[in-house]
């Protein structure tokens, strides 16, 4: 019993000189990106991590992508929520920008201990044979991506912003992602290269525990009743669903454009935004493209208004494009 | 046995409500830092007094009231001449767009009654609205903020969250006219 009563205390801090645990320090990023031990040789991925490319991709500015993981040998990921699997600790995640066929950014997080994860973002040398560690606020400006526009290397409280904080996610890998049931409007679709795991794959090599029985012979798919909704749908989920979402909400914000909730969330919601000028602005008006605010920010790079608000200089425009043909046809909108 | 168990339960109720309800002081030192840090300035709207303007305490906090209804901002003219406030206090208008100060009583809908201090905290660190939007707008000086300690941002956080609610639903921010007026 006193065992009980001084640990209840010295867990509350009650016991004046107690020894109480000090969190332990995180574990440091290298500061070069060749010594994560990730790499074979001078940019060179090392072949035993899984390389893999998400259906809907996301939108930085045009870049070209490269992303891999790494899971620690004799682990598995726990598959039981389909949205949001949990990787193993010790789980590192890597991504590679290119901009103009150069390398600029590699970003990578790494699950350090059960609900720890470490960010780093490395910036690759004019060389282009190894990437050092950025600062902690990103490194602005870091390459030209564009005449007059510069692509700035996010700060790491920006990745936690977009990753999450305590249930860290990786965005682009999980069951929706890697479904063999693909889009084929999918907007900016990498295709799949010899060797990339998919979700077959992760079943096969028994990489995913605990998901449903039926995974494989009915894979996530967007439910849309036109290909262009699932397409939009997809690229919303991809986008804007890493922080619009109801399981970890904003304060004061409803939204949630992960595809089961979008529709219900968007449509003819007033939302607290104006577009300038439009005295009826809706977050999306059925049939109105000129009234919705969620493609007015889309299509946004003001400060004040553009979505996301942080990654991207350059409007997708095909993405804008497709989303104000999708909302003009409002009557291929579902009822809500 | 029967002596220590009630002795127990009783210290880890204490221990408890240390954990998850910030004492009187703690209140205390968020309402001394509110005040020196000026965040009534801008967050608590000014009213014209015998005096001149003052702060409308039965307002305190609650930003700018969603009853004044501010006319299209003034044009600005090119120069160092740049930017123009009401008269409230709680509306500004520069080559960044329109802002509105924010409502930091705790109601639920339209203040930080909604918050977590997680949630709080991260919006400092990143200096981003709601947290994870945009850059958090002039005039507010954020930057200062960011240099306030761990225990103090929470102590503000606390002092906020024990003040009373106000329902003012402050409009959101409006951007500029699609001429930026150049920075000096």
């Amino acid at each position: 019993m006193r065992a009980l009563l001084l640990a209840a205390l010295a867990a509350f801090g009650l016991v004046p000189g107690a020894a109480r645990t000090l969190p332990r320090a995180l574990p440091q990023p290298p500061r070069l990106l060749s010594q994560t031990g990730l790499y074979a040789a001078s940019g060179v991925v090392d072949a035993r991590h899984l390389a893999y490319a998400p259906q809907y991709p996301l939108w930085t500015d045009g870049a070209a992508k490269s992303r891999w993981l790494h899971l620690p040998a004799g682990t598995a990921i726990d598959g039981r929520d389909e949205e949001g699997w949990v990787l193993p600790v010790g789980t590192k995640a890597w991504k590679e920008f290119r901009f103009g066929g150069r390398k600029v950014e590699t970003r990578l997080i790494w699950k350090t201990g059960p609900a720890t994860w470490v960010f780093a973002s490395y910036a690759w040398n004019e060389a282009q044979t190894d990437a050092t560690l950025v600062p902690e606020d990103g490194q602005p400006e870091a390459a030209e991506i564009a005449p007059g526009l510069r692509h700035s290397i996010p700060s790491r409280e920006d990745c936690r912003g977009c990753h999450g904080r305590e249930q860290v996610e990786i965005l682009g890998f999980n069951a929706l992602q890697l479904s063999p049931d693909r889009d084929p409007g999918a907007l900016h679709a990498e295709a799949l290269q010899p060797g990339m795991i998919t979700l077959d794959d992760l079943v096969a090599r028994h990489l995913l525990r605990g998901a449903r029985p039926d995974l494989l012979s009915r894979p996530p798919r967007i439910a849309a009743e036109t290909p262009a909704a699932r397409t939009a749908l997809g690229y919303l989920q991809a986008n804007c669903a890493a922080c619009h979402r109801a399981d970890r909400p904003i304060p004061g914000l409803q939204l949630d454009l992960r595809p089961r909730a979008a529709l219900r969330t968007t449509l003819d919601q007033p939302g607290s935004y104006r577009i300038p000028g439009q005295a009826d602005s809706r977050i999306l008006s059925p049939g109105h493209p000129e009234r919705s605010t969620l493609l007015h920010r889309m299509a946004s790079r003001h400060a004040l208004s553009q979505m996301p608000p942080l990654g991207s200089v350059l409007v997708d425009q095909a993405a804008v494009d497709h989303l104000r043909r999708w909302i003009a046809d409002a009557p291929l909108l579902p009822s809500h | 046995m029967s002596l220590t168990r009630p002795f127990v339960l009783a210290l880890l109720g204490v221990a408890l409500a240390q954990a998850g309800t910030p004492g009187k002081s703690v209140i205390q030192r968020g309402a001394y830092l509110v005040s020196i840090s000026g965040c009534h300035d801008c967050h608590t709207p000014l009213k014209m007094g015998p005096k001149g303007p003052e702060p409308d305490m039965t307002r305190m906090l609650s930003g700018h009231p969603e009853g004044l209804k501010m006319p299209p901002a003034p044009k600005l003219a090119e120069g160092p001449w740049g930017w123009v406030g009401s008269l409230s206090m709680t509306a500004f208008t520069g080559p960044w767009g329109v802002t509105y100060t924010a409502n930091l009583t705790p109601d639920k809908e339209t203040g930080l009654g909604s918050w977590t201090e997680a949630q709080f905290l991260q919006m400092v660190r990143t200096g981003r609205h709601l947290g994870q939007g945009r850059r958090i707008l002039p005039p507010m000086p954020i930057q200062n903020l960011q240099l306030v300690s761990e225990p103090d941002l929470k102590a503000i956080f606390a002092y906020l969250q024990s003040i009373p609610a106000i329902h003012n639903r402050v409009p959101a921010p409006i951007e500029p006219a699609a001429t930026p007026i150049p920075m000096h």
